[in-house]
């Protein structure tokens, strides 16, 4: 079919990125977890699991790592709460302004992240518009401090910058759904209420295990919010990396940290992958 | 007494109530009109066919009947109350989908039980009422299967055994044949037909294919372009023929265009009498009608309409074959006979002059 020569010639640029890019890096992630730092400062290359036993004896860690899976969770559902009705309404109701509706819903992602987190900061702020509008109003005398530097608040960022992400593949789940099995459903005698929980949820499921992945994965390795928004009590596992590998100078121990995360997310991409094989029919 | 008036009753109260009548229904999609001032009246127990060609609004009456679709003037009444008001779940109608529309989820079972289910009847009720139904259709086999892992025709059955399950009023049934192969569809028309009077529900069938609509039904609905051009049992609508559009949609015909005066009508060199009033006439002569005869034979009989033409084209159908004959004065006409060998040269030909049916022309019609 093709010579060799052309084989090698388009095989070669992928797999060389795939190699530097991929490959390379994660190795000496992995290798850096298992070296350590001598006490002058110099990372020393023999093996040791040291760095895992730290991860697991001090609690910070562990305690971070599920305060992170817990924002995480919680952007999961209020993005999924947020995004199921918006998706069913453009893909069920939205007609002709269907396309409107659907630039609303992508437009927000060409904003730089930073902007939006930092518009958070203005609104949240004990001098930001909400609780200038709250003391104005006269529902409360203090501005609320529990708005800004809080978990609460890197889960609403982190919501409000997510949604899109579990949006649209929601959205296109619901598009496949074939508009005669709802009709057949009707015809049937099952009310729009019956309908949406046998047949239109149903199908929809692929969508949603993608858009809830997608929530929190993003979410539980985000950096940014928690650092502008969340406050001592907001950090995330991603902040400790990176002081880990700035400030602290311990890349061993945030090589370990970092893999841990990796096997996480890999192992929820890989169950989420297998269940929405299991619930797609076509 | 008594046993002779209770037939008379009966015929007359379902002569007064049909099962469904639809009443002067008219729909347009925009600026389109798909269905204008439609009545039609649907009997107990009856097979009816609406046939027509795509874009002439049968599926779109069978999706107002279903209540997909509302229309825009006009009403459909059940058994003497509006059925055009509720919604489609609220409907004693069910339909089979021209795609079937199984839910890919659901398991056979699932699916046939779907209607009892959502109807919330007890669980053994549904159990005994699917496996019954499944056997109706010869699929209790497959109960565990999913849609996707059966085949066209088998999808078929279980799309009507979901739909008659339901024990509705009123079956409708959108082209469910038009995915299968020939063979199965002819094996699949005797089924559905003889299923229909098994259960004595009321079906209400829509094709594009006249052969089948002549199979199965009791009565056909020829709709075109949105309107009715006929509505008769295929025998009467295939001998009698109200229009021009019915006779050549409805099997072979050749149309014969001629001019009456004082009871003879004149078509080119033809002419027979007819007991109609002078002016233009239209006449439709099915191929199988005109017969060849030897020429010793010839115009020996004075009530036959005789003639003579050239061979063009011989097509060969199996068992019969059509001929097309070219007359001296240039008329063309079909002429369905016994297949035999090779024929060639001047035949002679003779029908009889009620053969000839007149039928309404059937203009043009747009926008």
């Amino acid at each position: 079919m093709f010579s060799r020569a052309y084989r090698a010639a388009i095989t070669l640029p992928p797999l060389l990125w795939v190699v530097m890019f991929l490959l390379v890096p994660y190795g000496l992630l992995f290798c850096y977890s298992f070296w350590s730092v001598s006490p002058s400062q110099t990372i020393v290359h023999s093996w040791t699991l040291d760095n895992y036993r730290e991860l697991f004896r001090v609690n910070v860690y562990l305690q971070t790592l599920l305060r992170s899976m817990w924002i995480a969770a919680r952007v999961m559902i209020f993005s999924l709460l947020l995004g199921y009705p918006l998706a069913y309404y453009l893909s069920f109701y939205a007609g002709a302004r269907k396309d409107l509706f659907y630039q609303l819903v992508i437009i927000p992602l060409w904003v730089s992240y930073l902007v939006r987190a930092y518009a958070w900061k203005t609104i949240l702020g004990s001098d930001g518009v909400l609780n200038t509008l709250l003391q104005y109003v006269h529902f409360t005398k203090h501005p609320l401090e529990f708005l800004l530097y809080s978990p609460f608040a890197v889960v609403l960022t982190l919501t409000h910058i997510y949604t899109p992400f579990a949006v649209l593949p929601i959205y296109a789940a619901l598009e496949h759904i074939p508009r005669n099995l709802v009709e057949a459903s009707h015809d049937l005698g099952a009310s729009p209420l019956q309908t949406f929980w046998r047949v239109i949820f149903p199908l929809s499921i692929p969508g949603v295990l993608a858009g809830a992945t997608f929530a929190f994965v993003l979410s539980l390795g985000d950096f940014l919010a928690p650092l502008l928004l969340g406050g001592p009590s907001g950090i995330m596992i991603s902040n400790i990396v990176v002081s880990l590998f700035g400030a602290a100078y311990n890349w061993p121990l945030g090589a370990a940290i970092s893999l841990c995360m990796l096997i996480l997310v890999v192992s929820l991409l890989f169950l989420s992958e297998k269940l929405e094989k299991k619930w797609s029919f076509r | 007494m008594a046993t002779t008036t209770e037939p008379v009753v009966t015929s007359a109260k379902s002569g007064l109530q049909p099962l469904l009548a639809i009443r002067n229904v008219a729909k347009s999609f925009g600026k389109n009109p798909v269905l204008r001032d439609i009545s039609l009246q649907i009997a107990e127990g009856e097979f009816l066919t609406i046939l027509g060609e795509s874009g002439s609004g049968k599926t779109t009456l069978l999706r107002i009947i279903a209540g997909f679709e509302s229309a825009n003037s006009g009403e459909i009444l059940m058994e003497g109350e509006r059925l055009d008001l509720l919604p489609p779940y609220r409907r004693r109608v069910n339909t089979v989908f021209q795609h079937y529309a199984l839910f890919p989820h659901l398991t056979v079972e699932e699916n046939v039980g779907y209607g009892l289910r959502v109807a919330k009847l007890p669980k053994d009720e549904i159990a005994a009422r699917v496996s019954e139904a499944l056997a109706m259709v010869k699929m209790t086999a497959f109960a565990r299967s999913k849609p996707g892992k059966i085949s066209g025709g088998q999808q078929q059955r279980i799309a009507l055994a979901r739909a008659l399950i339901n024990r509705p009023r009123l079956l409708l049934l959108d082209e469910p044949l038009s995915a299968l192969d020939a063979n199965l569809r002819r094996q699949m028309q005797m089924e559905l037909k003889s299923l229909q009077r098994e259960v004595g529900i009321s079906f209400v069938f829509v094709t594009h294919d006249q052969e089948e609509a002549m199979v199965m039904s009791d009565r056909i609905a020829l709709l075109r372009m949105g309107e009715l051009e006929q509505v008769a049992s295929p025998r009467e609508i295939y001998s009698h023929p109200a229009t021009a559009y019915s006779a050549q949609f409805i099997g072979h015909t050749n149309l014969l265009r001629g001019e009456i005066k004082s009871g003879v009508v004149r078509c080119k060199s033809l002419s027979w009498r007819v007991g109609l009033p002078d002016g233009p006439a239209l006449f439709s002569l099915r191929p199988e009608n005109i017969r060849i005869v030897p020429s010793a034979t010839a115009g020996s009989d004075i009530n036959l309409v005789t003639f003579h033409g050239k061979i063009r084209h011989q097509a060969f159908h199996g068992a019969t074959e059509l001929l097309q004959i070219v007359c001296a004065d240039g008329l063309t006409l079909s002429v369905r006979t016994a297949a035999r060998e090779n024929r060639q040269g001047e035949l002679h030909l003779e029908f009889f002059p009620t053969d000839a049916v007149p039928v309404r022309e059937s203009p043009e019609k747009r926008g």
